[in-house]
């Protein structure tokens, strides 16, 4: 005998196996946008990290032109990857300045060295504090800021190759 | 050379799963010879390789051994060798491994001990649990290799995640998979019950210490979960209606109608159908939290493992099984007949009650899980929270409490209320004078206050199965039945006081100065800088005093760890008979002083006292449970025993005569 409520479950969850598949195939945004995108920077001044460049203050940023804040660190793997394509934008005309998350001047300078110096400028952030500031949870991240300090674009993780002409066209957008 | 042992070992068991399909697929024809005889071996050594296969990756972590992959993305050579161990399941690969052996180990138990049920159901059963494991060890093999070498060893690990970092949380998600593979049993018996009509109380019995164990696993589990968020997140809440917790919601109350359900069918032969949906909705459930916990397509403040590729592989897995499930579910459920009748005030009325409360429950709570899915399929983005879950879901939770303080008075069968009218009028006395003490208290909104009342009445209510019987003579798992509603009763205390009673304070204190909270006051000392074996940290000295009492010290921290960088919050605790002081160190302000979030939160504890108890009961009802069978065995050999002896001497007899 067919009991037609027997298969109520089954078309319960037939609803629920389509519905999950239509979610799988919609192209996901999960990228995690900064709760302080559009605002301007917190107010920080701090020393430099390293011997040969300066420190880093927030009225830096207030000078008219659009700057990279690249948050980073000599301990951090990532960074290594990185540094070659942050070179790429310094050489494209992009002026970077780096945030050293707790690191001590000489490590700073046996990276800088090792991997390159793209920054125009390096503040020591030793208690996270300006890092936690700007709504950044990790090393590395990279923080667009136009001419008048506020926070514009934000992008997680590494810098590789195609990341490179996204990051000039943001600058060039807060720029213009 | 421990990876590819570990890997080939994988392999084999995959492919006795396989051999353990066909034999018992094959063996339910009725001449099929020796082939059906391979089932039950092939689930031992099956068992047997997969455990293999997990200590395997165990060592590597012990070793870290960083030229395998999730070794290096998962672990780092500074990390306690506890922690590294933990990380062997602190992922998406190791966890599928963890599942996948601890399934194995499951059916070879079954396949080793269970000897109550026909040799054909059994082999069923057997067959059903290999088709699931062949799925999870394909997905294993095909999709997430936890032994994947790497062309390069790494040089040093990328670290487990600050925040699992945690010795209750490194324990926490191998407990819920206990629960949920012990649902996986649960189906399988249910499915194998159902292919070969075999749905009777013996089923319900070989069935019910798995769900009996899968529940308490599932129970410590949401209970451990639920603390660690409390004490981890620093945000002083218990239970946030996350997708993840969710997650192990669901399963864990249709486990809690299954075991109710069960127990009809095992000692009334009743609610056959219902059980055995009953079985394929709990596993589904814990199948479901999974695939939205890993695909990524809800997000969750726990997010972890999230790939939409994963996704789509258990979402295959999930229609293959549960759809499969459901569909022999309806071609077979209409020829199982549903067992003796009983009148609607009776146990199993009562029974029946909490069941239908429950899976209404179960649907609230999926619904609410799934509904922002639905509302983005129309480009709406919601979320749902507490205030939907509390009001909604108690719509249903309160009336099932109350018949759950009545319905194990009830004798089985049919019952007269005026019976029970006595046990019944002092439970609804206590609560009544709850109701009464909380309302001249004041400032009570109306779930917490009808969760006060329902509490007392509910803890009285507990015991009275007890009442007029000689204790040392009450079955252990009755005691497990009065110590796990009780267990209830406790819990509703502890989460409708904290909600009712809960004070809180956001304080920017200065070094010396201190901050009110309840009947709390809460001095800053000092802010000092420490460090640990990973992590470095500003942590708080605070004393905070109770009334008049002696000061006691607190040393709340904010984390950081450095590989990945991450910042946590330690929050510190003090714990009293009648609730806890939570507070939580915050930043420094520019003016230099400290932001400290106090908490003084009322009888919050009886939140995971409740919890345990439940648990403990549960654990005495399995003892008393699997005690029981032991004894029946035995009882039942002792009967084959003089049966073997009649027969022989049956056919002496005529020898003699002659």
């Amino acid at each position: 005998m067919m009991r037609w409520w027997l298969w109520i479950p089954l078309a319960l969850f037939a609803g629920f196996a389509g519905l999950a598949a239509w979610q799988l195939t919609q192209p996901k945004n999960d990228f995690v946008v900064s709760a302080m995108i559009g605002n301007p920077l917190p107010s920080f001044d701090l020393r430099p990290a390293t011997a040969d460049r300066p420190g880093l203050s927030d009225a830096y940023f207030r000078d008219g032109r659009p700057k990279l804040l690249n948050v980073w660190a000599s301990w951090c793997l990532p960074c290594i990857a990185e540094a070659p394509h942050l070179e790429r934008l310094q050489r494209a005309g992009a002026e970077i300045t780096g945030v050293a998350i707790r690191d001590r001047p000489e490590d700073v300078a046996r990276f800088l060295n090792r991997y390159g110096n793209p920054y125009s400028r390096i503040g020591a952030d030793d208690l996270s504090e300006v890092q936690l500031g700007i709504g950044s949870s990790g090393v590395p991240e990279t923080f667009v800021i136009d001419g008048n300090g506020v926070i514009r674009y934000q992008h997680i993780g590494d810098i590789r190759a195609e990341h490179v002409p996204l990051l000039l066209e943001k600058l060039e957008e807060v720029g213009g | 050379m421990i990876a590819e042992l570990g890997l080939a070992a994988l392999w084999l068991a995959a492919a006795l799963s396989v051999l353990q399909l066909v034999a018992g697929a094959l063996g339910q024809r009725e001449n099929s010879g020796e082939l059906a005889t391979l089932v039950r071996p092939a689930a031992v050594i099956q068992g047997v390789l997969a455990g293999i296969s997990f200590v395997m990756l165990l060592c590597l972590f012990a070793r870290t051994d960083l030229s395998v992959k999730l070794v290096a993305m998962n672990s780092h050579s500074d990390k306690p060798l506890v922690f590294k161990l933990a990380g062997a399941w602190g992922n998406h690969e190791g966890s599928m491994l963890l599942w996948v052996t601890v399934m194995a180990l499951a059916g070879a138990l079954i396949a080793a001990a269970e000897k109550r049920l026909p040799e054909k159901t059994m082999r069923a059963t057997l067959a059903a649990q290999a088709f699931v494991g062949i799925g999870f060890y394909a997905f294993l093999l095909f999709a997430s290799n936890p032994f994947e070498r790497l062309p390069q060893p790494a040089l040093e690990g990328l670290g487990l995640n600050p925040l699992l970092q945690d010795i209750g949380l490194a324990f926490h998600p191998p407990t819920l998979y206990f629960g949920y593979v012990g649902l996986s049993i649960a189906f399988s018996f249910a499915v194998g019950a159902l292919l070969t009509r075999q749905v009777t109380p013996d089923f319900a019995r070989a069935m019910r210490p798995w769900v009996l164990g899968a529940w308490i696993f599932l129970t410590l589990g949401i209970t451990a979960g639920s603390y660690w968020a409390y004490y981890e997140l620093g945000w002083g809440g218990w239970w946030f209606w996350d997708p993840v917790e969710n997650a192990s919601l669901m399963p864990w109350l249709a486990a809690t109608a299954l075991l109710h359900s069960a127990s009809v069918l095992a000692s009334r032969d009743a609610l056959r159908a219902w059980t055995i949906m009953l079985g394929v909705v709990a596993f589904s459930m814990s199948m479901v939290g999974t695939f939205l916990v890993r695909s990524g397509i809800l997000t969750s403040v726990h997010a972890f493992a999230v790939d939409p590729e994963r996704g789509t592989f258990i979402l295959a897995l999930l229609v293959l099984y549960i759809g499969g499930a459901l569909a022999v579910f309806g071609l077979r459920a209409g020829t199982v007949s549903e067992g003796q009748r009983f009148s609607l005030i009776s146990r199993e009325g009562a029974l029946v009650f909490n069941n239908v409360m429950l899976s209404a429950i179960l649907g609230v709570v999926l619904i609410g899980t799934l509904y922002p899915l639905l509302t983005e399929a129309f480009d709406v983005r919601v979320s749902v929270g507490p205030p939907y879950f509390n009001p909604v879901g108690a719509i249903f939770t309160l009336p099932m409490l109350a018949i759950m303080a009545v319905g194990p008075l009830l004798r089985w069968r049919q019952d007269r209320l005026e019976r029970i009218s006595k046990p019944a009028i002092a439970a609804a006395v206590a609560a009544l004078a709850a109701l009464v003490i909380v309302l001249l208290i004041g400032g009570v909104s109306v779930l917490p206050l009808l969760g006060l009342a329902l509490a007392a009445g509910l803890a009285v209510a507990s015991f009275m199965p007890l009442r007029g019987r000689k204790l040392t003579r009450v079955p252990t798992a009755t005691w497990g039945m009065v110590i796990a509603h009780f267990g209830i009763a406790v819990a509703l205390f502890g989460m409708a006081s904290e909600s009712a009673f809960s004070e809180e304070r956001l304080a920017a204190v200065e070094i010396g100065g201190s901050a009110q909270v309840g009947k709390w006051n809460v001095a800053l000392d000092a802010v000092d800088p420490v460090a640990g074996p990973n992590w470095t940290a500003l942590q708080g000295r605070l004393f905070a005093t109770y009334g008049d009492g002696s000061p006691i010290e607190l040393g709340p921290q904010s984390r950081d760890f450095w590989s990945p960088v991450q910042q946590t919050t330690e929050s510190a605790l003090v714990t009293r008979w009648n609730g806890q002081l939570y507070a939580v160190l915050g930043n420094q302000n520019a003016d230099g002083r400290w932001q400290l979030r106090l908490w003084w939160k009322p009888f919050v504890t009886f939140i995971w006292y409740g919890g345990m108890l439940i648990a403990l009961g549960g654990l005495l009802a399995l003892i008393g449970r699997l005690v029981g069978d032991i004894k029946r065995r035995r009882i039942r050999a002792r009967g084959d025993v003089r049966r073997a002896d009649e027969a022989e001497l049956a056919a002496a007899r005529p020898a003699a005569a002659s």
